[in-house]
């Protein structure tokens, strides 16, 4: 019974999402199901956010290991609810929107909160790097055409490329860098990248169809009815 | 003191390159670190030492800004503003350099963004650009702020029959019909060019297919060099030109600086970042040319 | 306006007709056009049920008047009112080449009443009120039966094969490098001593790829739960951590350890993208994970986690449907899911012939696609380069079949 009343809420739900597109009498239903599980993740934040302060009050209770981390953790998790939801320093008062320039919340984020975000998007420099040196070898016949379109690319997205080709006469303007690497991205990129979406959205039926069928029972923990 | 700063990085980097490609003829790999340490120079110098390149644009770049100068003076330019500021960095470049272009060329320009972000950021490119460098334009006769609207594509369907559906006041509350910019502005079809600036949903294809498309409207813009190679197959029939990330931003500042000598002195982050890009691309060609003589050397020994 | 041709003694007389027209015309302060050329006037005017919908439009179909060129027209303008009343209000404009708009503003069952303007200058020419209409709902939305069609062939294919291979016909499946690598990963994991790590990417349930992932991680924690290792799961969204948890305990449950589970396995850290990446690097770097499995919807962290894994000397699996990461994953991690794989892989794992045969199905989606795209390609080009009528037609009847009317 455990099992099987998720399974019938899967195969409903589901049913009436695929036919809300066809039929127009059911396209309420299709949308009230979608704000049903907008409620349920609101509600899910409080589990997400207890769970937060359980686990990492638990470590500095018991001093665990790292148990600093935890406490800057939490140190930055309450500073930011007190100065949202008392709208700390916020010009317009408590009625005001919690975002209003000047207010504590609005620092944090602009100050503390976005630079740090940054700083991790900027990891992706040194990354990128490290991943390339590693993964461009011609190892095969494949891996050396990709090394060389890699190439094309890398150096069609600096003036270099521009430099390098700008002899190439005007008729014979796809082999300058800069327009073979818009090639290379258009051509035979795109038409890889719209195979693969195509595989992704039959694979997308498929599972959906086992899902609904009751076939695929292995997100309840089991296989078993 | 500038120069010699900059030939001691550039003899540093160099010789560390040269160092670390004698150690690969003996097999050796690279440690990651390393790498790190070379990235971190690549990027650091051209910014430290205000290195730029001179750029040339491409036909696609080039395309749009051939469109805003071949439109007569008092055209109507429409930009939105759908980005965040995570994506700025890379796009604002150019949201700045479209809406510097049109107003020196005297169009009338309408901000506007697809995204809740759009909206603040619109107002720091009225502070930073248009006041500073265009203090004799007016607001609500030559440019105008109609903020955000939640909607998505939602809103284009809706504003390409009648704005006044949507929008009934710009973003501060003033009431659209007082302003003489909107004088015979009834829909999107009024506008001569609509550019999108961005890299996500929604963004230009939802302008190329909600609204450009319908509308006969032209559509240009500039997008997250991520998201670029997915626009491409518009142009240039829907999309008549599209600047693809720094690279994209930098190539239409160098031919706005071209033409109109007063900007020479106006910040141009684009050409700026290029800086680091080109150097960084060229260190990670370097090491990747390293990491296959060490390769080929190691499977030789190895017989 | 150039070449008008019409002579100031003629204007003289008109313009007092037209004043007089203009006001009989303009009962509503809300309309004030000037009717005076009929031949400006937009022709044939049609107002009926938008077909296939909730019941919550109208649609509009008119032909411009033969002396109309769109040079001169600025567009058209289209009014409204309900069947009872004569207010006609305006509630929407067109470009000049458009003579079709849809009415989304009409309330089921009411009858309302059109007229639609050319508008030259600042000039409406104003048409005669349609007849009345009303938006109606239909039980069927006829429009998307392409995709209703393409679809049923699709999903039949599937339910075809599920059948086909629980009636114990043998299915040939190819080998998946990575799905094969699940075992010898967490055999790894278990020599060493050390956790699994499995991040379920950083969307909701709500995302196919999610639920993927989740499917993936009933299979791991089998083989967790029966060798006793540490699994270790941060996520970023809170109903992701109480379906995770669930799955995991089953698996405890089924392995007969239910002692062993304790819910701190899964924890929830943040929303926020970066935030979850920083935390997940951090626990990466400090906890040593001999196994990290990606499964699920990744952005720009692909690369920072799967970097880190690869620094700390994990083996790696990742698996997303998100074509941009793809590289990444391929570049950094010892092996990759790509898109369909990671769909496939539950039920290649399960070898229950019922999930198998889904797999089956999908690849008659896949040569559906093939043939309609070889078709498509072949009829463009023959009826672009030689113009054959055939390749045109068949191209055109591609060009309907494929594209989703609105």
């Amino acid at each position: 019974m455990k099992r099987k009343i998720p399974v019938i809420i899967t195969s409903l739900v589901g049913t009436v999402l695929i036919l809300s597109v066809f039929f127009p009498p059911a396209e309420r239903m299709g949308e009230d199901f979608s704000i049903f599980f907008d409620i349920i993740a609101v509600f899910a934040f409080f589990l997400g956010g207890g769970n937060l302060v359980r686990i990492h009050g638990n470590k500095i209770y018991k001093k665990a290991r790292d148990w600093g981390f935890s406490a800057v953790t939490l140190a930055g998790f309450f500073l930011m609810l007190a100065a949202g939801l008392f709208k700390i320093a916020n010009p317009g008062g408590i009625a005001a929107d919690v975002t209003a320039q000047g207010s504590l919340f609005q620092m944090l984020y602009d100050w503390i909160f976005n630079p740090l975000g940054a700083s991790m998007y900027a990891l992706l420099a040194f990354y990128v790097a490290s991943a390339s040196y590693r993964a461009f070898r011609a190892k095969n016949k494949e891996a050396t055409i990709l090394l060389i379109a890699a190439f094309i690319i890398l150096l069609g997205r600096t003036p270099l490329g521009v430099y390098a080709t700008a002899w190439i006469p005007e008729q014979f303007s796809l082999m300058q860098i800069p327009n073979l690497a818009i090639w290379i991205m258009t051509a035979p990129n795109l038409a890889g990248q719209r195979a693969i979406m195509i595989g992704i959205a039959l694979g997308v039926i498929s599972m959906s169809l086992r899902l609904i069928l009751g076939v695929e029972r292995t997100y309840l923990g089991t296989d078993n009815e | 003191m500038n120069n010699l700063g900059l030939i001691i990085s550039f003899l540093v980097i160099g010789a560390g390159l040269l160092w670390f490609l004698l150690r690969a003829l003996q097999g050796k790999e690279v440690e990651r670190r390393i790498i790190f340490v070379f990235i971190g120079l690549a990027v650091s110098v051209p910014i430290l030492f205000s290195i730029t390149f001179a750029e040339k644009a491409s036909p696609i770049v080039k395309a749009v800004y051939d469109k805003i100068e071949n439109l007569p003076d008092g055209s109507r330019v429409l930009i939105s503003y759908d980005y965040g500021p995570s994506m700025a960095p890379e796009v604002e470049p150019m949201s700045n350099a479209f809406l510097r272009h049109s107003l020196a060329k005297g169009h009338k320009v309408y901000l506007m963004g697809l995204w809740a972000t759009g909206q603040s950021i619109a107002a720091t490119a009225i502070d930073s650009v248009v006041r500073r460098e265009f203090p004799e334009k007016v607001y609500g006769v030559d440019f105008v702020n109609l903020g955000y609207k939640a909607g998505n594509q939602g809103v284009l369907n809706v504003i390409i029959t009648d704005i006044r559906k949507m929008y009934l006041t710009d973003v501060g509350g003033i009431d659209l019909d007082s302003l003489p910019i909107m004088d015979g502005i009834k829909s999107l079809r009024n506008m001569n060019l609509l550019m999108s600036v961005g890299g996500g949903f929604p963004g230009i294809k939802e302008w190329i297919q909600f609204a450009g498309d319908p509308g006969h409207i032209p559509v240009a813009g500039g997008s997250a060099a991520v998201s670029a190679p997915l626009l491409y197959p518009y142009y240039p029939t829907q999309l008549l030109g599209l600047l693809g990330g720094i690279k994209g931003a930098a190539e239409y500042e160098a031919e706005l600086k071209r033409h109109y000598p007063q900007f020479a002195d106006t910040p141009q982050p684009g050409i700026k970042m290029m800086g680091p890009q080109t150097l960084a691309h060229l260190v990670i060609m370097a090491f990747i040319i390293i990491g296959n003589i060490s390769f080929f050397v190691a499977r030789r020994r190895r017989g | 306006m150039k070449n008008v041709p019409i002579s100031y003694p003629t204007f003289f007389i008109i313009l007092p007709l037209l004043i007089i027209l203009n006001s009989a015309l303009t009962a509503q302060p809300e309309v004030t056009p000037i009717d005076s050329a009929a031949a400006l006037i937009p022709r044939n005017i049609t107002a009926k049920d938008f077909k296939y919908d909730r019941g919550e439009t109208i649609e509009l179909n008119w032909k411009p008047a033969d002396r109309v060129n769109q040079e001169m027209l600025d567009g058209y303008e289209v009014y409204r009112a309900e069947e009872s009343s004569d207010s006609f209000v305006s509630i929407g404009f067109t470009g000049p080449d458009v003579t079709r708009f849809k009415d989304n503003g009409v309330v089921s069952e009411k009858r309302y009443r059109y007229r639609v303007a050319a508008i030259v200058g600042d000039v409406p020419y104003l048409s005669e009120a349609t007849p009345p209409a009303s938006p109606t709902m239909e039980l069927v939305n006829f429009n998307l039966a392409n995709l209703f069609i393409i679809g049923c062939l699709i999903a039949g294919a599937v339910t075809y094969f599920i059948g086909h291979a629980r009636r114990g016909k043998k299915l040939f499946i190819r080998k998946i490098a990575g799905l094969e690598a699940i075992d010898e990963a967490i055999g790894r994991a278990t020599e060493m001593g050390r956790p699994i790590l499995f991040v379920p990417g950083i969307n909701d349930m709500d995302d196919v790829q999610t639920i993927a992932g989740i499917t993936l991680l009933g299979r791991v924690a089998k083989v967790v739960a029966d060798y006793d290792i540490k699994i270790n799961m941060p996520v970023s969204r809170s109903i992701v951590m109480t379906t995770a948890r669930e799955t995991i305990k089953e698996a405890y449950m089924g392995a007969g350890r239910p002692d062993a589970y304790n819910d701190d396995m899964v924890r929830y850290i943040t929303d926020e993208q970066f935030g979850y990446v920083a935390a997940v690097d951090g626990i990466m770097v400090r906890e040593k994970p001999a196994t990290c499995f990606y499964l699920g919807a990744f952005y720009a962290e692909s690369l920072i986690l799967a970097e880190t894994g690869n620094s700390i000397g994990a083996i790696q699996i990742a698996g997303t449907a998100q074509p941009a990461q793809l590289p990444f994953f391929v570049a950094a991690c010892d092996y990759t899911l790509i898109g369909e794989e990671l769909f496939a892989a539950s039920a290649y794992l399960s070898n229950e012939p019922k999930q198998l045969g889904s797999l089956k199905g999908q690849d008659v989606g896949k040569l559906l696609a093939m043939v309609v795209i070889i078709v498509g390609v072949v009829a463009a080009t023959i009826s672009q380069s030689w113009n054959i009528a055939f390749f045109t037609r068949l191209y055109d009847l591609m060009i309907k079949l494929f594209t989703v009317q609105n």
